[in-house]
């Protein structure tokens, strides 16, 4: 597996979130309450609407355009809306974020 | 080792307490359960359109066989529990089973009253209450021609019809004069046994059954007067009594139910109760809402989460019989000190009554037309004085001073593709199918599945029409309580209270406070609750732009390509070749691909990249221009028409006075948007009575007129009160925007908030009592000191970080 560096922790804000650009299109990556590191592509499953801009709470975040909960450990809209978007493996290290893309 | 838990009762309220338990904590017990009859959990609600034909048995079944596998439950159908051994713990069935328990759970019940009279005993003579008892009732109707049943309530109107509809020739018994009178007033009644008759069933009123006759099978029902009727087939449908027998016999507390506290617990601590079979502070329970309510508040504790409480409150029925609907709530008889509001329309089979006393609604009758009963139902728990709208009240809703989407008031001939929600193209066979495919019971369940009524939300009336029929009888559609989200059992206004009385200054502290479900509430909540603190504690609070909706968090309006608007500030909507020049000039900086006037006369630059906003916005500064806050829940803008100086009919300066309000309010926070404009005169070219707050200029002053909207519904304004200045007119309008501040619910527009509380006590408060309104006044001056910094000039020097990307990667 190899890791690309995001950048610090302290870079993304706590029950928030920042927007990695890669060549395959926008990748958001989440820091929970808990400081966890979550990374979705930045497309809801419903009508592409960018994740990284929603409200975060617990390991989920809801669209910002029509409320759908997207949990981010496992990509899936929650509750009775289906749809999933991909997830990426993260790892922090010395407060470092790393993803797997 | 798990614990054990043991249910006895496979029925509705206890199968679901067990749904609710295994949500909180899936692993928590060993789980039994018995059930006297040889089936899985079905909806006893819907046995009555399976008399009728139109459904089949395993259509209603909720939890069948392979749910109990799945959740590893244990169940012992056709088994009857005869006997709970208290001091070993343990149950005890017919068939010599034995389970022990470490919890207990009795959700036995009710049992239908059988008349003790003579030949009650007799084959052929039957309650209404399982599928047994429909079973007997399909193959009597194949045999045999003539039914009577005993009892014209609700039950028994339903076993009448769906015998009616199986062939037989039906006869409804009902020892008073007024059918449903738990229900109904003798109107409503007259009109229900007109529409009843004429679809095919027999009525015998004020009736009382005396004896029951017949060798082998039942032949006749005598009546006290001496008559008799021939009958083949008997239901008795008058009434139901909580089945108390088992937990009798085991020395548990019991009076007409067996009794319950807050909690749902017995006198005996590792016993539990829920449903029909219990008696919570002297009420008895036959409607399945709040059997719902004390499954949850029973799950919680179970779960030994310990913080769940349950409280009954005043209830209404909302029911289907026979294709006629009927809402009932509160005392709808009235007395000598209560007046009536009537409506009747015969011909139309229309009945609403009204009972009304000291200026509050306490009782509602409606037949026929009941898609305001919801609405009703709020004035009565919300206790609003209701003399400034009683004129219109009756005609519902709608009728109070709006009009707007959302005409049709019945659903009930509807065919299913029609379009019931126009936001999301939901059509009525779309959730009728929801409701039965996925068991749905409440209009927030609905709208989950479907999205019907899950954006506007104006077509919430209809929806729940919907699922009241769909449902059938039986549906309660209230809860007691409207909790502010899945996070709490809290209303708005009981967690306003908490914030205000325990001193609670941040979001976190109050999820502990108040014993939040989610450690970091939700969606919904979050921005709410930083709102509450926001206006409760203006000069302490730091707020959390973490939970505030995209928009506010980056100050524009996110479009649904990701891209941003922004819209500058223009002060009154007056502007000049300056400001216009340089707006020109920065879209085209921008490219922003389209420049376009708003409805509230300001110019809105449409997709903007999100990298962008910082940099338009040092430029948009530094030519002048602050925020227009119009992604706020906040004061958008001042309309205006070009009063006295221009127009040859004006008569003061109106436009002078918009910039003046749009300069003392701007930057404040509200729990929605808030528009306000000023006409020069009574021609209002600036709207003024569609706004939260709007001034007509007269020739001796300022009329103030509060309360208006533009959008789903119009609601055009109430008129507050007349003032002769310009520093008046603004003092009325800082008190008026603060009371809304303190008072409104995060989302609730001044519409609803002044339907809410009545336009009485906004003018008690702001109008009649002068110390008050400069207080008010006072609070919003003081509020505004720290809210009017320009966020654009703010966030383009200090956080621009927060609009790029973290890292471009190739």
């Amino acid at each position: 597996m190899s890791w690309t560096e995001v950048g610090p922790l302290a870079d993304i804000p706590n029950k928030g979130s920042r927007v990695l650009v890669t060549k395959d299109g926008d990748v958001a990556v989440f820091r929970t309450a808990g400081d966890e590191v979550f990374a979705l592509y930045d497309r809801c499953p419903h009508k592409a609407g960018p994740l990284s801009q929603g409200i975060v709470y617990d390991k989920r975040v809801a669209c910002p355009l029509h409320n759908w909960v997207i949990d981010m450990e496992s990509g899936e809209a929650t509750g009775p809306d289906e749809g999933c978007t991909r997830t990426f493996e993260t790892k922090i290290e010395n407060g470092v974020v790393y993803i797997s893309l | 080792m798990k614990e054990k838990l043991v249910l006895i009762g496979n029925g509705m309220a206890g199968m679901r307490t067990l749904e609710e338990l295994l949500k909180l904590a899936p692993e928590k017990y060993d789980i039994t359960v018995f059930g006297e009859e040889p089936y899985g959990n079905y909806n006893r609600i819907m046995l009555s359109p399976v008399l009728a034909g139109e459904k089949t048995i395993n259509e209603i079944m909720i939890n069948d066989l392979q749910w109990y596998q799945d959740n590893n439950v244990t169940l012992h159908s056709g088994k009857k529990v005869t006997q709970i051994d208290r001091v070993k713990r343990q149950v005890i069935a017919d068939d010599g089973t034995v389970e022990s328990y470490d919890r207990l759970l009795l959700a036995t019940g009710s049992r239908p009253f059988m008349l003790p009279v003579p030949g009650a005993d007799l084959p052929g003579v039957i309650s209404f209450r399982d599928i047994k008892d429909v079973d007997t009732m399909l193959e009597s109707s194949k045999t045999h021609k003539k039914a009577v049943v005993i009892g014209g309530g609700l039950l028994g109107l339903e076993a009448a019809n769906g015998l009616m509809l199986q062939g037989m020739d039906v006869t409804v018994v009902h020892i008073s004069e007024t059918l449903m009178n738990q229900q109904l007033d003798s109107v409503a009644s007259d009109l229900m046994l007109e529409e009843l008759k004429g679809k095919g069933l027999n009525f015998l009123m004020s009736h009382a059954t005396e004896s029951i006759s017949g060798d082998n099978r039942v032949e006749k029902v005598h009546f006290k007067d001496g008559s008799a009727i021939e009958a083949d087939l008997v239901v008795m449908a008058v009434g139901i009594r909580p089945n108390i027998e088992l937990a009798q016999s085991a020395g548990i507390h019991c009076e007409r139910g067996i009794v319950v506290d807050d909690t749902m617990q017995t006198f005996d601590p590792t016993i539990y109760a829920v449903g029909e079979c219990v008696q919570h502070r002297s009420q008895t329970f036959g409607l399945v809402a709040p059997l719902f309510e004390q499954a949850k508040v029973c799950a919680n504790h179970l779960a030994k989460m310990g913080i769940a409480r349950y409280i009954s409150t005043v209830t209404s029925t909302k029911l289907k019989v026979t294709g006629i609907d009927l809402f009932s709530a509160g005392d709808f008889n009235g007395d000598d000190d209560t007046e009536d509001l009537v409506f009747k329309d015969a011909a139309r089979h229309v009945y609403k009554k009204l009972v009304i006393k000291n200026d509050r609604l306490i009782g509602v009758v409606l037949y026929g037309d009941t898609v305001d009963g919801t609405w009703y139902f709020q004035l009565m728990k919300d206790g609003t004085d209701v003399s400034d709208i009683r004129e219109n009240m009756l005609f519902g809703q709608h009728h109070i001073g709006d009009s707007g989407h959302g005409a049709a008031n019945s659903t009930d001939n509807l065919p299913d593709d029609a379009e019931i929600c126009g936001c999301n193209g939901v059509c009525k066979g779309d959730i009728t199918k929801a409701i039965s495919q996925h068991n749905l019971y409440t209009l927030d369940e609905v709208k989950a599945h479907t999205k019907a009524s899950a954006s506007c939300g104006s077509c919430a009336g209809l929806v729940e029409q919907i699922l009241a029929s769909t449902l059938g009888s039986d549906f309660n559609d209230t809860p007691s309580k409207k909790a502010m989200c899945g996070c709490t059992d809290m209303s708005h206004d009981e967690v306003k209270t908490a914030i205000k009385e325990q001193e609670i200054k941040t979001i976190p502290q109050l999820i502990e406070a108040l014993e939040w479900k989610n450690p970091d509430g939700c969606h919904s909540c979050r921005p709410a609750l930083n709102y509450y603190m926001l206006s409760s504690w203006p000069k302490e609070y730091a707020d959390d732009p973490q939970s505030r909706f995209i928009n506010e968090r980056v100050h524009a309006n996110i479009q649904k390509d990701g891209t941003y608007s922004v819209v500058p500030r223009i002060w009154g909507g007056v502007t000049n070749p300056r400001e216009l020049r340089a707006i020109a000039d920065i879209s085209e900086k921008y490219a922003v691909p389209t420049v376009k006037i708003t409805g509230g006369q300001r110019i809105d630059l449409l997709g903007v990249k999100k990298d962008d906003l910082p940099k338009m916005w040092a430029d948009l500064s530094d030519a002048g221009f602050v925020s227009g806050h119009a992604y706020g829940k906040s004061l958008r803008t001042v309309k205006t028409c070009v009063g006295s100086e221009w127009c040859r009919f004006g008569t003061q300066d109106s436009t002078g006075l918009g910039i003046k309000v749009e300069k003392m309010t701007w930057g404040s926070w509200t729990p929605h948007k808030f528009k306000i404009a000023v006409s020069g005169c009574p021609r209002n070219c600036a709207e003024a009575t569609i706004k939260d707050i709007g001034v007509v200029c007269v020739d001796s002053g300022y009329e103030l007129h509060v309360g208006g909207n533009g959008g789903i519904k119009v609601r055009a304004t109430d008129f507050l009160c007349k003032v002769a200045t310009e520093e008046e007119a603004m003092e009325y309008i800082a008190a008026y925007m603060q009371l809304y501040r303190e008072e409104g619910h995060y989302l609730e527009r001044t519409a609803p908030w002044i339907e809410r509380v009545g336009l009485k006590h906004v003018q008690a408060l702001v109008v009649e009592d002068e110390t008050n309104r400069k207080r008010l006044a006072q609070r919003f001056y003081e509020s505004q000191e720290n809210a009017q910094t320009d966020p654009w000039a703010e966030h383009a020097a200090k956080y621009k970080e927060n609009y790029i990307p973290i890292k471009q990667v190739s």
